[in-house]
């Protein structure tokens, strides 16, 4: 049997029940690419798009969705280049068969990298059309132009040609041309509008399908039984109980202990029913003592910075402080959920993976299988903000399937999520600081003490030990070095003397991962507070102070107009407000050049403070946001909303509580999240756009000034300088 | 829990459903019925991901046995309206484009239709009130907010009628 029948009998077998696949499964003009089990090449035109028969064009994405709007921001750049109307373009994403190995959706790199690999892809389809039609409509290419997915003479629109009538279901059979030349930015028509987002209907109304809803013909229901705490040995199941439960069962393997049943509700009865006796040790620091945990820790230090010698000859004023920041989670609405088939040697995962060419290959080596005998099918997941539970919940299905010989769906509880989901990195910031007597900054000295902020699987072998399940079963995971903590650690002022360190720690006590911006909200937090605390010592506006320093006219741009929109008056932090009854209120501020090089964020928030009540809401925030091209304003928009929404509840409400053996925030009352009540009554934006510039990433950007916002609005209406996350009052 | 057979009724027809009762409708809607519009969550009355309505009334699925359910008929958010013919909460959501991955949206839909159904014209602190038990990790909360208000607007309560 070739491994092309295998293959597509195996999705027939399979017999996949869900609607938005259906999408996917047709109209591959030649479906050769995705018989081999490889993923596509990327010089391959054939690789990124089909011209489909029917008129329609599928576009074949390795960047996939993760409900910050990519996939309709990436639908315009492919339409504007290839001159395709909008709504003909379906979409087929993170297929690990069927489309290029782009990376995975990660650090805000989807409009940036993925979107100018289709845009190349697209441009060069274009050139191809417009060849193809030149013979037959007598003409050469340089006469023609091409509108709304046809090709027609320039001035003589009546000698036409669609996109379909030339090549509808054939291959364009050749390469990705790298120097295809896009079209001019001024020409754009569909990128730079608020285009809704395309999958918005069927969410509202039910009908998308997220990898909860997957379901396979024939597929048993499992759950997972973690160990009662991390690093828990398991000595004996008592399984008795499960004879009450029908087709109940247990797999185990080592320390890897799930449940299925055939009915959902069962294999949740028989988690709950099964007595596992459990071997317990203390493996973490007392919670209060995290700080003290984490700078002693072996670590490796890292140079980031080191600019220009000490300032000691000039400094008239100096200052230090040490802000800490807790673990946190991702906290994903929908708990992580898997689904995998393994039978005979092949392996089929329905995962919402951030990156399904290298969860294929993590798979397949946890398993003992060869990668490209492993097919990842990406499907949409609750929004996951970077690495939560759902490559582990990926692997919990394949080694549970592969045990029962049946398709399996592992849906993770909250608990589980909870408990178990990698973690935000804690992390430890001092700084230390001299004013001149002209009140700017002569030395900064920066250090930061940070676990790695990825853990994900990796592609290689032995990359599959991350996986919660291989650890479970005995695996231990190479150290990979350390990744995100020194993320602007480093900030973008001008300053004569600046060394940056930051101790890369060798572990952590809780396992941690990828959770937007990595280390770049805590080093914000740090620095950014930190400038107010020294614009407060200069005596000077906290806007004027960081203007001193600046001359990056982006920066200064961004916070121009964010004072602008927030009517800012300048004046010292904490000098102007009385509380009234018993509420004090502020303004604070804040700057991100994310990364050094990417978006240009300033923020403005306003507190209330409800000291007797131990409350801080935010009333109001400002952001002005610079990331070069917009596609998709309001997409954008909707992002930044979020991110500020999302900030401010991790710097207000979020901190992973822990006992010496287990994390003990299991639901959302032990790791409570912003709700309505607590959010602001307006979050303005302004967006400042760069056509002539490319686009950089915006997905994270604007979460990191605003926990440093808040602190300084907090002193600003009470005095109270707060260098602890969660900011409690 | 034995299992027996339990008649319910959703989005206006009638199913015998053969479970156990104490089986949470949540599992009922999603596995037997195929209406995964309803979302497994927290499975503990936390966050309202799984919400129906139960007679008009929003409830969470995940905490409604199979034996409660019975007493009214139930409408899921399938049942309120089509990407075609959306209800006018759901086409005031999508006007206000007031999604991210839109994984709370059930939630946030099903309980802003019972209000409306209820309250021509909710103030804002209303709004707020009756979905701060409905949890939004990605922060889309600006624009639920608006697209409530935006539904109120269009005169939501009034299709009430496809509600039961
Ligand atoms: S799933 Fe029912 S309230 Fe969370
Ligand atoms: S839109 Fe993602 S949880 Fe609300």
């Amino acid at each position: 049997m070739s491994s092309t029948t295998t293959r597509r009998d195996f999705l027939k077998r399979t017999g996949v029940l869900v609607v938005g696949f259906s999408l996917g499964l047709h109209s591959r003009a030649d479906a050769a690419v995705f018989e081999t089990g490889a993923a596509p090449a990327a010089n391959q035109l054939d690789s990124w798009l089909a011209i489909n028969a029917d008129g329609t064009i599928t576009v074949y994405s390795g960047k996939v969705e993760l409900g910050t709007g990519v996939s309709t921001a990436l639908r315009q750049i492919v339409a504007e280049e290839l001159d395709a109307p909008f709504e003909k373009i379906a979409w087929v994403q993170g297929d690990s068969d069927r489309t290029v190995d782009q990376g995975s959706t990660v650090g805000s790199q989807t409009i940036k990298r993925g979107g100018a690999q289709l845009r190349m892809a697209a441009a060069t389809a274009r050139a191809a059309l417009l060849e193809l039609a030149a013979p037959k409509l007598g003409a050469a290419p340089g006469s023609l132009e091409v509108a709304s997915g046809v090709v027609r003479v320039h001035g003589d629109p009546s000698r036409h040609i669609s996109f379909a009538e030339l090549l509808g279901g054939k291959r364009f059979e050749r390469t990705v041309n790298s120097a295809a030349v896009p079209k001019a930015t001024t020409a754009y028509t569909i990128v730079g509008k608020p285009v809704h987002r395309v999958e918005l209907p069927a969410k509202m109304t039910g009908r998308h399908t997220y990898v909860q809803d997957v379901k396979v013909d024939g597929m048993l229901h499992a759950r997972v039984v973690r160990p009662a705490s991390i690093g828990a040995k398991l000595l004996s199941v008592d399984d008795s109980a499960l004879g009450a439960i029908p087709g109940a069962r247990v797999i185990r393997k080592a320390d890897f202990l799930a449940v299925v049943a055939p009915r959902e509700y069962d294999a949740i009865r028989a988690a709950a029913a099964i007595k596992p006796a459990w071997s317990e040790s203390a493996t973490l620091p007392p919670m209060d003592e995290l700080k003290q945990t984490l700078m002693s820790i072996p670590s490796t230090e890292r140079g980031v910075a080191s600019d220009g010698t000490s300032g000691a000859g000039r400094v008239a004023k100096r200052l230090a402080a040490t802000y800490k920041w807790p673990f946190q989670m991702h906290a994903s609405i929908g708990p992580s959920c898997g689904v995998a088939d393994v039978r005979n040697g092949k392996a089929t995962v329905w995962s919402s993976t951030q990156g399904s060419h290298t969860l294929k290959s993590a798979i397949a080596h946890l398993l003992g299988m060869q990668p490209d005998d492993v097919h990842v099918i990406w499907i949409e997941g609750s929004g996951c903000y970077g690495h939560n539970g759902s490559d582990d919940a990926a692997a919990d299905a394949a080694v549970i399937s592969r045990e029962v010989g049946a398709p399996v769906r592992v849906q993770w509880s909250r608990a589980d999520e909870h408990g178990w989901e990698p973690k935000g990195a804690a992390m430890v910031m001092q700084v230390a600081a001299g004013i001149d007597a002209s009140g700017k900054i002569a030395d900064w000295d920066y250090q930061v003490w940070t676990p790695t902020h990825s853990s994900r699987p990796g592609a290689q072998p032995g990359g599959e030990a991350n996986f919660i399940a291989a650890r479970l079963m005995g695996m231990v995971p190479s150290s990979r070095g350390s990744l995100g903590g020194e993320r602007n650690a480093a900030h973008t002022y001008s300053v004569p003397a600046m060394k940056v360190r930051a101790h890369l720690l060798e572990r952590a006590p809780l396992r941690t991962s990828s959770l937007r911006g990595l280390g770049s909200p805590q080093n914000t937090f740090a620095n950014e507070s930190f400038m107010d605390e020294l614009a407060q010592l200069a005596g000077v506006d906290p806007i004027e102070f960081r203007l001193r320093h600046l001359s990056d006219p982006r920066a200064v741009a961004a916070i121009n107009a964010v004072a602008r929109l927030a009517k800012w008056t300048p004046r010292v932090s904490g000098s102007s407000r009385a509380p009234s009854n018993g509420v004090a209120r502020g303004r604070g501020m804040a700057f991100v050049r994310y990364e050094g090089t990417e978006a240009s964020v300033a923020a403005i928030v306003d507190v209330e403070v409800d000291q007797a009540q131990h409350r801080v809401r935010v009333t109001h925030a400002y952001v002005a946001h610079d990331c070069g091209l917009i596609v998709n304003p309001d997409g954008l928009k909707n992002q930044i909303e979020g991110n500020v929404i999302q900030a401010a509840s991790r710097a207000l409400n979020e901190a992973v509580q822990f006992d010496r053996s287990r994390v003990t925030s299991l639901d959302w009352r032990g790791y409570p999240i912003l709700r309505f009540a607590d959010a602001p009554d307006a979050v303005d934006v302004v967006l400042i756009d760069h056509p002539e510039l490319p686009s950089v990433g915006a997905g994270e950007a604007s979460t990191s000034p605003i926990p440093a916002a808040i602190a300084n609005a907090i002193f600003d209406a009470t005095g109270v300088r707060l260098r602890d996350v969660p900011l409690r009052v | 829990m034995p299992s027996s057979t339990i008649r319910i009724t959703v989005n206006g027809a009638a199913h015998d459903i053969d479970a156990a009762p104490d089986t949470p409708l949540l599992y009922v809607l999603r596995d037997d019925l195929g209406l995964t519009g309803p979302k497994f969550g927290c499975g503990l009355g936390q966050c309202g991901a799984c919400m129906v309505h139960i007679d008009g009334a929003a409830v969470h699925s995940c905490r409604t046995p199979l034996s409660a359910a019975a007493r009214g008929p139930i409408t899921t958010i399938e049942g309120l309206g089509t990407p075609e013919k959306p209800h006018p909460v759901q086409q005031a959501f999508i006007d206000e484009q007031a999604a991210q991955c839109g994984y709370c949206m059930n939630g946030m839909i099903m309980s802003a239709a019972a209000l409306l159904a209820k309250t021509k014209s909710p103030t804002r602190q209303q709004i707020r009130s009756t979905l701060n038990g409905n949890l939004c990790r990605c922060g889309t909360h600006m624009r639920i907010v608006r697209a409530v208000e935006r539904a109120a607007s269009l005169g939501a309560s009034q299709s009430g009628g496809s509600d039961e």
